[in-house]
């Protein structure tokens, strides 16, 4: 195996941490001598999440924590498992037909919502109608926009038409299915926010059943007794919303939380804070690359970006490596797209922009930039190449890399003023309104490698998310295809192309993919980490009856 | 006292208005919509039907006068609105949640403030330059300096993790259900005794000066003198001729202090992870959630008004001067 394949797995997988050897299996529990590897139910997880849920229909809701909540209590037609493959979750089996327009699903016969009533494929039809409605504020109305009709020849069939073949089709279904005798009135009248079941006792046909929630405290669930794959194991989840990431990491000393939250710990925490014995004895630590990236983005209608040798001369005089390493003490891998390593459409054969400043003075000057005034920074035409790098507030890693690449570009002899602004503001005044020069943000990637809306030349709009104007026909004619496609082979033909136009371009200067750090308990089972992170298999986790620490109703 | 109260209650009432119309316009001077909060990574398709729908839902596409008037006469029905985060619950039901542990910790810390200061101050002032007054001060000063956020971390891991007596953060304890009566009524005051000290060492510095600084000019006095010549005890003079009118500015203070009591610290509702007003107020301006923001205005300006209405009674109350001289005046 190549170096560069060695590294990819360390990465992706879980640092060998921990004296007390505790990953699921042959276990053997020192204080019993009994084999730990039976899984037993009982005891309550206590996981920490920094932000207090909106509400508990995350259809209709967009922060991610309550997402984290909502997909133990709800259930898709699909989901992913730990090979980011689609399988089924409400859904048996599916059929494509082969234009890739008729989508038949045979769904689950055994499952009942949380009230007992049965699941059944009229819901998912009545999810469908609650997602298209105009008056219900969703932020995945787009995903259903392709669908000319659903239908339910009968309770177990679902039937899908499209209009026109929509690569996304599949992995949409993996929306929350939501019930129709509970919130069908909420739904017609576009109150479905104002429902009362996005505030307490939320129906759901997922493994956990509300128990309580206490905004800005905690939200707690519990085992649902009749989940259709089976009980889980874990019989409480109590989620303790704890704002300061300090505190987290205070109670994980203390032993008073099972785990830091999907966000996990910081890097300067992992690496340094958290390796001393008594932690490495009291939880595992793992590793693997989150989905989001970071970026130095720069506003193309300005002349001097608009010339792709500028672009590329500044990515070659960052030095990723020593970025990584600064700011995310080496806790992460350098982008060369927007895809991640390690994932099937992802292209390792693109051109790549290795640390080199002379390769970037020579690409300068072929742009123009020649001259150096008395202050050392490059002029064109009288003009001294200087402008302003922003970036939101609140996320200290942004502002480090935005002086990393301040002081990496002034060795070019480029000037750059960071400002740091609040995010409602930057979005309003600089964003929408494109009045910045370059930005350092990051974008969440989706488990689909459709970016249409990032990088598409027609979603330059004010609202829309292609906010550095790019437009490449052939990037557009790419991201067209791929889309349009449910033959993975086919589409990952249209991507690995579209990845090498955005390589030779620079729309942006793709920086670096950040790992995930999380934390949990070693006395958790069961934990088996994967390039789909480790909460997929959640349900199967499970604490030995000897180590079990509390009582669970 | 009882025309005083009313005039002053009548005249309250054109000021709240202003100070809600300066609020309302500040508020929408500020940069950033609400429909416009979103997680800045999130590649989620912007959904412009629905953000449209929303601003046309919300008023917010009618002219600013026009935005005010509407909320002003809700208002008057006591209709505070419902809170534009996606949670979309009624804003009074949001405060009613955090009022509580908000009130009851600033309540707590007030008044040990208060039974601390008092006597600090009193012994400072009348044994001026004594170890016990250099001690205090810079003890005081000490826990004026100190960082909210540096020492509650401090506290946290010498009390949570070294010692393990007291819980890190949060209200109660995740077994706390199963717990019997008194056990939980112990788990939920062990929560509070962190967040309590600190804040109270913060602010025990600025009364105890206040306090010192008030009785070392009423000890110069000639009542004072005078008390003393009749032959009157030293605890006696010093008790009830000179702290009488020594708390007169103390009583101002605590007056303005008041409306802080629903206010609630950022810092320290973060740390110890409490849900309080000062995190709902916060997360409320950052996603420009205009109702629960106005909601906590008024209510806050409120009890401003009354505080001060009711320290100014109090004054009168405990200074005969002042009812003599409103008596006075009146005829």
């Amino acid at each position: 195996m190549s170096r560069l394949g060695l590294r990819h797995l360390t990465l992706l997988f879980v640092l060998a941490v921990g004296g007390c050897g505790s990953e699921a299996g042959s276990t053997v529990d020192p204080a019993t001598g009994q084999a730990a590897g039976k899984p037993t139910y009982g005891d309550t997880f206590i996981d920490a999440l920094t932000g207090n849920i909106s509400g508990l229909i995350p259809n209709v809701l967009t922060d991610g924590a309550s997402f984290e909540v909502g997909s133990l209590i709800y259930s898709g037609l699909v989901t992913r498992d730990k090979d980011l493959n689609i399988i089924g979750e409400l859904a048996e089996s599916w059929e494509f037909s082969r234009d890739c327009l008729d989508l038949t699903f045979k769904l689950r016969k055994n499952v009942r919502w949380h009230d007992g009533k049965p699941f059944t494929a009229d819901d998912v039809v009545f999810t469908y109608e609650a997602m298209v409605n105009p008056k219900t504020p969703t932020a995945y109305r787009e995903d259903f926009k392709a669908v000319g009709a659903v239908d339910a020849p009968d309770p177990y069939t679902l039937h899908v038409r499209y209009t026109k073949p929509y690569a996304k089709a599949l992995q949409s279904w993996s929306i929350w299915i939501l019930p129709r005798h509970v919130l069908e009135t909420y739904v017609k009248e576009g109150r479905l926010r104002e429902a009362p079941q996005n505030r307490a006792d939320p129906i759901g046909t997922g493994a956990y059943r509300f128990k309580e929630w206490k905004p800005g405290e905690k939200v707690v669930l519990v085992a649902n007794q009749d989940y259709f794959e089976g009980r889980p194991y874990l019989s409480r989840i109590v989620y303790r919303i704890i704002p300061s990431q300090a505190t987290i990491f205070l109670e994980l000393k203390a032993q008073g939380i099972d785990s830091a939250g999907p966000a996990g710990l910081t890097a300067l925490q992992f690496k340094r804070q958290a390796d001393f014995p008594a932690f490495r004895k009291a939880y595992n630590k793992y590793q693997y690359q989150d989905n989001v990236y970071t970026y130095l983005g720069f506003n193309l209608a300005d002349p001097r970006f608009a010339d792709k040798r500028v672009r590329q001369a500044f990515a070659h005089a960052i030095n990723k490596r020593e970025l990584i390493e600064g700011v995310r003490l080496g806790l992460g891998r350098e982008a060369t797209g927007p895809y991640k390593p390690g994932t099937w459409a992802y292209n390792p054969n693109v051109r790549t922009y290795p640390y080199d400043m002379a390769k970037a003075r020579e690409l300068l000057a072929a742009a123009g930039w020649r001259t150096k005034n008395a202050d050392g920074i490059l002029v064109k035409d009288g003009q001294p190449f200087e402008f302003v790098l922003r970036t939101n507030q609140g996320n200290d890693e942004r502002r480090k890399v935005a002086e990393i690449v301040q002081a990496s570009l002034k060795d070019l002899g480029v000037k750059v003023d960071i400002q740091v602004i609040e995010w409602a503001s930057f979005l309003k005044e600089y964003i929408k309104k494109r009045r910045f020069e370059a930005i350092i943000l990051g974008w969440g990637i989706g488990q689909d490698p459709d970016q249409f809306e990032v990088w598409h030349s027609s979603k330059t709009g004010p609202d829309d998310l292609n906010r550095i104007g790019y437009a490449n026909p052939e990037a557009d004619e790419m991201l067209e295809k791929g889309r349009m496609s449910c033959v993975e082979e086919e589409r990952k033909k249209y991507y690995d192309r579209f990845q090498e136009i955005l390589a030779e371009d620079q729309p942006i200067v793709f920086l670096y993919f950040r790992d995930a750090l999380p934390v949990v308990s070693s006395r958790v089972r069961g934990v088996v980490p994967s390039p789909n992170g480790i909460r997929y298999n959640f349900n199967e986790w499970y604490v030995p009856r000897p180590l079990q620490r509390y009582t669970a109703g | 006292m009882l025309p005083y109260a009313l005039r002053r209650l009548i005249l309250a009432l054109p000021l709240l208005v202003g100070i809600t119309l300066i609020s309302f316009f500040l508020m929408h001077l500020a940069p950033g919509e609400p429909v416009d909060i979103s997680n800045p990574d999130a590649t989620t398709t912007a959904d412009r039907e629905g953000r449209e729908r929303l601003i046309q839902a919300y008023g917010l596409d009618k002219p600013i006068h026009v935005q005010y008037w509407n909320w002003l006469t809700r208002i008057v029905r006591l209709d505070f609105g419902r809170s534009f985060a996606p949670d979309a619950r009624p804003v009074l039901q949001k405060i009613r949640e955090r009022l509580p542990i908000t009130l009851a910790l600033n309540v707590a810390e007030m008044m040990i403030i208060v039974m601390l200061a008092i006597p600090i101050g009193v012994i400072s002032a009348t044994r001026q330059y004594s170890r016990f007054d250099k001690v205090t001060t810079v003890f005081v000063f000490v826990g004026f300096a100190t960082p909210d956020f540096w020492l509650a971390l401090m506290l946290m891991i010498l009390f949570g993790v070294q010692l393990g007596w007291l819980p890190i953060s949060g209200l109660r304890s995740p077994t706390w259900e199963y717990l019997s009566f008194w056990r939980q009524q112990w788990d939920f005051l062990s929560h509070l005794i962190l967040p309590i000290l600190v804040a109270t060492f913060g602010g025990l510095a600025s009364f105890s000066r206040y306090m010192r600084q008030s009785m070392l000019e009423v000890v110069r006095q000639d009542y004072i003198q005078s008390a003393r010549a009749k032959g009157l005890a030293e605890p006696v003079v010093i008790g009830k001729h000179a702290l009488r009118n020594a708390l007169l500015p103390i009583v101002t203070i605590l007056g303005l202090s008041l409306p802080g009591l629903i206010g609630g610290s950022v810092i320290i509702e973060s740390i110890f992870a409490i849900p309080g007003m000062g995190q709902l107020m916060v997360q409320a301006v950052y996603e420009r959630d205009y109702p629960v923001i106005m909601g906590n205005l008024v209510i806050v300006a409120l009890l401003t008004l009354g505080a001060n209405l009711i320290a100014d009674l109090t004054y009168s109350l405990v200074d005969p001067r002042i009812r003599v001289a409103a008596r006075r005046s009146r005829r």
